[in-house]
């Protein structure tokens, strides 16, 4: 393992609410290294995004991180506050959208919002600024990126943008990028290119990224670890193709088992009964228990975190065996209502 | 091959937005913009038979969205018709298209969206078929829990709101508001892009239930490769308006002929292959209201040539139900 | 930007929905002081027969030698005058007590009226489209462009004194804000999927119309709704000053102020002043409850 670049420890991010406290991130622990892609998995309400925004401190009122730390190069910024934290975030740190335009102005050219991100973080000439912008925008594969500077962002293709967005994450040569579902408003054409790209720099400019998103396929194709998150919990982790290759999680294997391009067509789908449950009502112990075709007696407990080999984690009382085939059969093809 | 239920034939549409009064004044003073025609559909024929699932597949700005509100009763065509069992499906009337079949139903993509949020699901579901004389209003009570069930919802549910339930129990009641109206033939548009994908398979296993079940026909459209190939009987490849490529479900996915189908195949990232280098498509896909010239796909096709920029090539068949528009199956691209 | 996770909340009725609101509503003590005065001015204005000591419409009752008393004085009546009377004797709390009566009356019509026939002029600009909604909303912003005052003073000289006239006027003025305010919602939930579901069905128009799209455009006009009350009884109020409105034998908030304004500066200052506090108090007070309900309906505002 490579130098570790972003260590997140046991972090709790809780949202207030009139229904009490409600724990959106419970105890979310991982690391990514240099130049590595992590896949922070989830569907929604698991907390994946929510973990995302904690990593940044952006998450706001009603919600607060309620414990935990958050690592950058070994220094926790989890209580950094007001220009400690602005410091650190765009230049340590950064984030990209799942929609680009969070991060741009309509009405500011491309190049004038890329130097004024320069020169918040350096002090260097207008000019100088201008063609690290430029250079930046080259990077990221943006064809005459000196002509881009000119345009407007309504005038660009929304996978231009967040290109361009990526372009502005990486300004600082930043340790870590967090992506929040970057790819999912794209068209596939275009999130294959971007998925290229974002490989590509990874391994060129040794930024690490947690890569946030809810398309397992995405994830298999361009992680190198993965983490699978469920009701505010890790419930799964692992390097990317193990995971894929044999889960060990009940849940993790559902996921997959119900992905159609699996199976042969017209067939039933093996599928995960039930829904994902409101984080204002979670069963006690293993939140996922209701919906396991492996529940057992223990479930209604806590589930322990149980530790591979591989760097492999599973937080469940009843994990998979590691088997060489696909495990399709694990999960039960019965239909059961969703209610 | 059975007759045909319904008829798609040299379909077009286009969408003109005139400037407002604004903007008129402003073009005047050479500021405004021109009146701008969006052809988001264009010469579009494909027939679908009876109790026949075809899958409409293409990325953003491709028209298979558009092809589905036609045939649904939603737009009519500026050029050609829409014949379901040899009526149309809806006229034109005044400024408003006016449907006039109940038989051809719809789901929508987002079912956040497609119900009112201000009436009960069982009055949603209830209030279609009542208007119809499909069923007597005091029989309507029934006649919503006998659905309710068939799509896998407990039929007390029928006095609650849309907002007390999840995604894909919406995409449910949506499903069981198109059955309310006994239609012969569905439009699917992106019945499962906004679901889980935990709720994907079984939203899929339902409507591959209520398929053999009650003989429907669909068109399902989707920009996933994996959910059109797992539901679909014959599979319609899109691109900026026009039909690429249409062919049975297994020879497609098997053997694509068209580049774009077969750059669509290998950019789309798949679980189990591990990480992979990506053989994305070069380029952007151009805008419908300024498409490129003869084949449409030619400035990001690595086999054009001077031909692909002249003239666009035609929907052909390359073998037995197999159709393809590539100047490579005719002679070449010079 | 919302970090919010997507959450699932339990099972709402309309009852837990109503407390929501009113737990949201109280946020803010300024609101729910503004609250306590609308409540207490409608209590007073609905038991003013009741409470005001002086029926100020019975011209038999009124004696002159009362005329102009100061506040705190005891009249012939033998009661005391705690805020005054006016040149005619009328006890002037009893003749704010009637006055805000009328106000509210004509405000409330006006105001009802208006978003009546407001909603439905949007509706049906929003839902056909086309010629009639450029047609109808072309209308709407000529008259937008008139001060409202000034086409409500038009209507009273062409229309004449009298209640009806007063809220034929008011509403003739006022309607273009509902029909503003219905046609630019209506137009937004008219593009969504749940409206297309119900053409495509389809589903026949009065359906689509008053089921689907009414219902749904509705938040933002009872917003619109408690503010053109409190405008309704302004402009009333100024009419009336102006002497077009309500005669004084009828007295409305307008009336009063206007009745004790030449007496202002010979220091009787009590028979225009508190009219116009109450005036004031109650605009104000519908205002800010009016607000603060616009800010909890407003889905966007950060919770």
């Amino acid at each position: 393992m490579n130098e570790v670049v972003l260590r997140v420890k046991n972090l709790q991010t809780q949202f207030q609410t009139r229904a009490g406290a409600l724990k959106a991130v419970d105890g979310v622990s991982f690391e990514v290294g240099r130049g590595r892609i992590l896949g922070l998995v989830g569907e929604s309400g698991s907390g994946k995004s929510v973990t995302g925004y904690s990593i940044l401190g952006l998450v706001e009122p009603p919600g607060r991180i309620a414990g935990g730390e958050v690592l950058l190069n070994g220094k926790d910024i989890t209580r950094l506050k007001g220009d400690a934290m602005r410091q650190v975030r765009g230049a340590q740190i950064a984030m990209v959208f799942q929609d680009p335009m969070m991060t741009l102005n309509p009405v500011l050219k491309i190049g004038t919002q890329m130097i004024a991100a320069v020169r918040a973080h350096a002090r260097v000439s207008r000019r100088a600024a201008r063609s690290r912008a430029r250079d930046a925008l080259a990077k990221v594969g943006i064809p005459s990126p000196e002509e881009r500077l000119e345009a407007y962002p309504h005038q660009l293709s929304g996978g231009m943008r967040q290109r361009v967005a990526i372009a502005i994450a990486l300004l600082h040569s930043p340790a870590v990028i967090i992506a929040d579902e970057p790819t999912t408003a794209l068209d596939v054409s275009i999130q294959g290119q971007i998925l290229a790209e974002v490989r590509r720099l990874a391994d060129e400019t040794g930024t690490a990224f947690v890569w946030v998103t809810h398309d397992l396929a995405v994830v298999s194709s361009l992680a190198d670890d993965i983490c699978v998150m469920y009701a505010g919990r890790v419930v799964e982790s692992g390097p990317a193709a193990d995971v894929i290759g044999s889960p060990r999680h009940p849940y993790t294997a559902g996921l997959l088992a119900s992905v159609p391009a699996e199976h042969e067509p017209g067939t039933k789908l093996p599928q995960v009964p039930g829904s994902t449950p409101s984080l204002a009502n979670l069963p006690p112990g293993c939140a996922f228990a209701p919906r396991c075709a492996k529940a057992g007696p223990a479930c209604t407990t806590t589930p322990p975190l149980q530790q591979f080999e591989g760097g492999r984690t599973a937080l469940c009382h009843y994990p998979i065996e590691p088997v060489s085939c696909q495990p399709l059969s694990l999960t039960s093809t019965t239909y059961r209502s969703a209610s | 091959m059975p007759a045909a239920l319904l008829d798609i034939d040299h379909v077009s549409k286009r969408f003109v937005k005139r400037p407002n009064l604004g903007e008129q004044i402003a073009g005047l003073l050479g500021a405004g913009r021109k009146t701008e025609i969006v052809r988001a559909v264009s010469d579009v024929s494909l027939t679908v038979a009876k109790g026949e699932v075809v899958g409409l597949v293409g990325e953003s700005g491709c028209g298979k969205s558009t092809l589905g509100r036609m045939v649904a009763g939603i737009y009519t065509p500026s050029d050609g018709k829409i014949l379901f069992g040899n009526a149309p499906v809806a006229k034109e009337q005044g400024r408003r298209t006016h449907k006039l079949t109940t038989r051809v139903q719809m789901i929508h993509q987002d079912p956040f969206a497609s119900l009112n949020p201000r009436i009960r699901i069982g009055d949603t579901v209830s209030e279609g078929p009542v208007a119809h004389n499909i069923v007597k209003a005091r029989e309507a009570d029934s006649y919503v829990a006998d659905l309710l069930g068939r799509v896998g919802l407990d039929p007390s549910y029928r006095r609650r709101f849309p907002h007390q339930f999840s995604g894909g129990q919406r995409q449910r009641i949506a499903i069981a508001r198109a059955l309310a109206m006994k239609p012969d033939l569905l439009v699917l548009d992106e019945p499962v892009a906004s679901l889980d994908v935990s709720i994907q398979a079984q939203v899929l296993n339902l409507f591959m239930d209520l398929r053999s079940d009650l003989d429907l026909t669909g068109i399902f459209i989707s920009h996933d490769l994996g959910v059109v190939r797992h539901v679909s009987d014959r599979v319609a490849i899109m691109y900026l308006g026009r039909i690429v490529e249409l062919a049975p479900t297994a020879e497609l996915y098997a053997k694509p002929n068209h580049p774009y189908t077969r750059a669509l195949f290998e950019s789309v990232p798949r679980v189990g292959v591990g990480r992979k280098n990506f053989r994305p498509i070069a380029g952007e896909i151009p805008s419908p209201l300024n498409p490129p010239s003869g084949c449409h796909f030619h400035p990001r096709c690595p086999f054009a040539g001077p031909r692909c920029k002249r003239e666009a090539p035609p929907l052909e068949a390359i073998g037995p139900g197999r159709f393809s528009a590539c100047h490579l199956n005719t002679g070449g691209t010079d | 930007m919302s970090s919010s996770p997507a959450l699932t909340l339990p099972a709402e009725t309309s009852w837990t929905r109503l407390s929501n609101f009113w737990s949201d509503f109280r946020q803010s003590p300024v609101a729910v002081a503004a609250l306590i005065v609308v409540v207490v001015v409608v209590l007073m204005a609905v038991l003013a027969p009741l409470v005001a000591p002086q029926d100020p419409y019975n011209q038999e009752a009124l004696d002159l030698f009362d005329a102009r008393l100061e506040p705190g004085e005891v009249g012939s009546g033998g009661y005391v005058h705690w805020l005054g009377t006016d040149a005619a004797g009328r006890d002037i709390f009893s003749a704010i007590l009637y006055g805000l009566r009328t106000s509210l009356i004509v405000g409330v019509m006006a105001g009802t009226l208006a978003l009546i026939l407001g909603t439905t002029v949007g509706l049906v600009a929003a839902y056909y489209g086309g010629r009639i909604e450029a047609l109808i909303m072309r209308i709407i912003d000529l008259q937008l462009s008139l001060p409202a005052i000034l086409l409500a003073l038009v209507l009273v000289a062409l229309l004449g004194q009298g209640l009806m006239q007063l809220v034929a006027a008011l509403v003739a003025a006022q309607y273009a804000y509902f029909a503003r305010t219905t046609h630019g919602a209506a137009s937004a939930e008219r593009r969504k999927d749940y409206i297309e579901a119900a053409l495509s069905t389809p589903l026949p128009a009065r359906h689509v119309l008053f089921r689907h799209l009414l219902p749904n455009a509705l938040p933002p006009l009872i917003v619109v709704a408690t503010v053109q009350v409190a405008n309704s009884i302004a402009l009333e109020a100024t009419l009336s000053f102006l002497g077009l409105g309500l005669p004084i034998t009828q007295p409305s908030l307008g009336s009063l102020i206007s009745n004790g304004f030449q007496f202002l500066l010979s220091g009787r200052y009590w028979i225009s002043i508190y009219p116009g506090i109450a005036l004031m108090l109650t605009v104000v007070a519908i205002n800010l409850v009016g607000d603060q309900v616009r800010n909890v309906l407003n889905p966007r505002r950060s919770r």
